[in-house]
């Protein structure tokens, strides 16, 4: 969570300008060879987070036989809690239910056409498609993930506008703090987010309910580790930024450091905390597991540690599943309006 | 300019006085972490497992620095002595996630065209799901212990590193010296083994020692979540899990072994940045 700077991946210096192009007719034709290049990366990328996604399904269902033993006994099992020896009427009904009786790659198939309509399978536990027991609770931690991602956006550019370029202490500070909030286990953030402001102050309640005084403290503790990590690569595109001759034009107009700061260089130095968009949702989706269960909040977090406590497969690799699937496809959303924005697209 | 970076071919020499202060800090919590894991009878004051019902749930005080718990145990001793499982629990996962990403990091990076981009789709599929839930997906199968913590984090954390080492030998691969070894005539073999892992492969100390920082961390995660090391163990993160009960009386029983997993997780942060920065510096 903490450690791999994500400033080495992404700010690796502005790639190389494409040779200056002459004359407008010629650029004129040159527009659809831009087109179908465009139309072609995005085509591909498209491919691969497709192939990525099958990947995942695949390795989500080979977890499901992973467990040893008998897979109906397994089910009946994990379902009353004990493990005894099964008679084959008992698990004639399982069979049947779970569809054990073909051959694994007919249930591999089975699998596959079921995520593309949203068939996550049954729970073992619960007599329920997981498809219903995600839906209940998935609104609660989408709301918490979100609230925590704008929380950290707010936090990341108020203190990174505030410190990043200054003199070398403030720097120094500022840096520091990105580093250490990075670094916070989120379990440890917020029970001291609990004691301080929910048992101490009493500002907010200790059980967080659903409503909005409830969700600021959960929120907080995703948020802040998450700002320090996007202040990291923002701070070093901000002060890099802030040599630019576009920024010296601006100080030369007469425009103010503030003016300058906000409507100039904080602009853009939060290009790569927008790359890192896909990552962040993965981040808060994947530490609500741990939030939920200090805030007593509901949501699929609490769904899963439930699950993983119980082995119950499916709604483990349903939840698991769909966190990727959303990691995934921010990711390539976030790829795909780069390809249109970013001029210096290569044409091969 | 120019006489720097002539003086820099060379690894610089280690100079200990001019180490920064946050350096010796955590140099030294190393050290007091090592004595604490070999042995823990030279630091604690107290019977870890003397149980003191007349003194449970005491704040911190002269007598017992970080307070008692519920059953009037100790907390200072119970962290001294959950230092070596602690401690090994995140040596071994950061151990499993770099042994695993170094293998998939350089087929990707080395293996012929068709293997690699398997491994390559393999890494980028281990990719998509976060550290945590990969983590959890094999506990639930494997059920919790500590051996399956160990494996769960190293299997979370290793995608990252695979990549990262994957870069690391792409990198080494396209520059000059491979160039001239290649023109040489040397064989593919030796240019890899004497040259392109050598040098790829330096900074991977620095990463294990950052990646210790975040194992523990994980691996305390898990263990807060009730689903790695079970509670009458004082591993730090069963200490979390058991004293949660507890929060609205004994705080403490919180705030400290967290405290103490964020200050050792820093410490090991703090020790792989600065040989990052020591073996960059030899390489320029």
């Amino acid at each position: 969570m903490t450690l791999t700077s994500p400033s080495s991946g992404i700010a690796t210096g502005p790639a190389p300008e494409p040779a200056p192009e002459a004359g407008g007719a010629q650029a004129a034709v040159r527009r659809p060879s831009r087109l179908r290049a465009v139309a072609f990366t995005i085509g591909r990328k498209l491919i691969a987070a497709i192939v990525v996604l099958w990947g995942a399904a695949t390795v989500a269902f080979f977890a499901q036989l992973a467990l040893p033993g008998d897979r109906a006994t397994v089910i009946l099992n994990i379902r009353d809690g004990q493990a005894q020896l099964r008679t084959p009427a008992e698990l004639a009904p399982i069979r049947a239910e779970y569809g054990l009786s073909h051959p694994v790659i007919v249930q591999y198939w089975d699998y596959l056409r079921g995520l593309l309509v949203g068939d996550f399978g049954v729970s073992y536990q619960q007599f329920r498609p997981v498809t219903a027991i995600i839906g209940e609770q998935l609104g609660a931690t989408v709301i918490l993930s979100l609230t925590a991602i704008f929380f950290a956006w707010i936090l990341m550019t108020v203190w990174v506008t505030l410190t990043a370029g200054r003199g070398p202490r403030v720097r120094g500070i500022g840096a520091l703090v990105d580093v250490v909030a990075a670094g916070l286990p989120a379990y440890w953030l917020g029970i001291i987010l609990l004691l301080v402001f929910a048992l101490g102050l009493r500002w907010f309640p200790v059980i967080g309910g659903t409503g909005v005084d409830g969700l600021i403290l959960p929120a907080l503790t995703l948020a802040i580790p998450l700002a320090g990590f996007m202040a990291q690569s923002t701070r070093t595109e901000f002060e890099r930024a802030l040599d630019q001759p576009f920024v010296i034009s601006a100080r030369m107009r007469g425009m103010g450091d503030w003016d300058v700061r906000i409507r100039h260089v904080l602009r853009h130095a939060t290009i790569p905390a927008v790359t890192l968009s896909g990552w962040a949702l993965g981040a808060t989706l994947s530490g609500a597991v741990v939030v939920e269960s200090i805030f007593s909040r509901p949501g699929i977090g609490s769904v899963l540690v439930a699950a993983v406590n119980s082995q119950d497969l499916p709604v483990v690799v349903g939840i698991v599943t769909l966190v990727a699937v959303f990691y995934v496809t921010v990711n390539l959303l976030v790829d795909i309006a780069y390809t249109l924005i970013d001029p210096r697209l290569k044409a091969s | 300019m120019t006489a720097v970076s002539t003086a820099s071919v060379v690894t610089p020499p280690l100079r200990l006085s001019r180490l920064p202060w946050g350096l010796y800090a955590a140099g030294l919590l190393g050290l007091l972490l090592a004595i604490a894991a070999i042995a823990p009878q030279l630091l604690a004051t107290h019977d870890p497992y003397a149980l003191d019902y007349a003194h449970a749930l005491r704040g911190p005080s002269f007598a017992n620095w970080f307070g008692t718990d519920e059953s009037g145990r100790d907390l200072y001793s119970r962290i001294i002595f959950g230092a070596r499982e602690s401690l090994l629990i995140g040596l071994g996962a950061a151990g499993v996630g770099i042994v695993l990403s170094l293998i998939l990091g350089s087929l990707a990076a080395l293996a012929v065209k068709p293997a690699a981009v398997v491994v390559d789709r393999v890494v980028e599929v281990m990719f998509a799901f976060p550290a945590l839930l990969l983590a959890l997906l094999l506990i639930a199968i494997a059920g919790p212990s500590a051996l399956t913590e160990i494996f769960a984090v190293g299997l979370g954390t290793a995608p990252g590193y695979a990549r990262m080492i994957r870069g690391q030998i792409l990198s080494a691969k396209n520059s000059g010296y491979v160039e001239a070894a290649t023109a040489l005539g040397h064989s593919r073999a030796r240019i890899i083994g004497a040259h392109i892992l050598p040098n790829a492969l330096r900074p991977l100390v620095a990463v294990f020692a950052l990646s210790v920082g975040q194992s523990i961390v994980w691996a305390s995660s898990l263990s807060f979540l009730g689903l790695g090391v079970a509670p009458p163990s004082s591993e730090w993160g069963a200490l979390l899990d058991a004293g949660r009960g507890y929060i609205t009386q004994a705080g403490w029983l919180e705030v400290v072994p967290g405290l103490v997993i964020v200050a050792v997780a820093l410490a090991a942060t703090t020790i792989g940045r600065h040989l990052q920065a020591y073996l960059e510096k030899g390489e320029k």
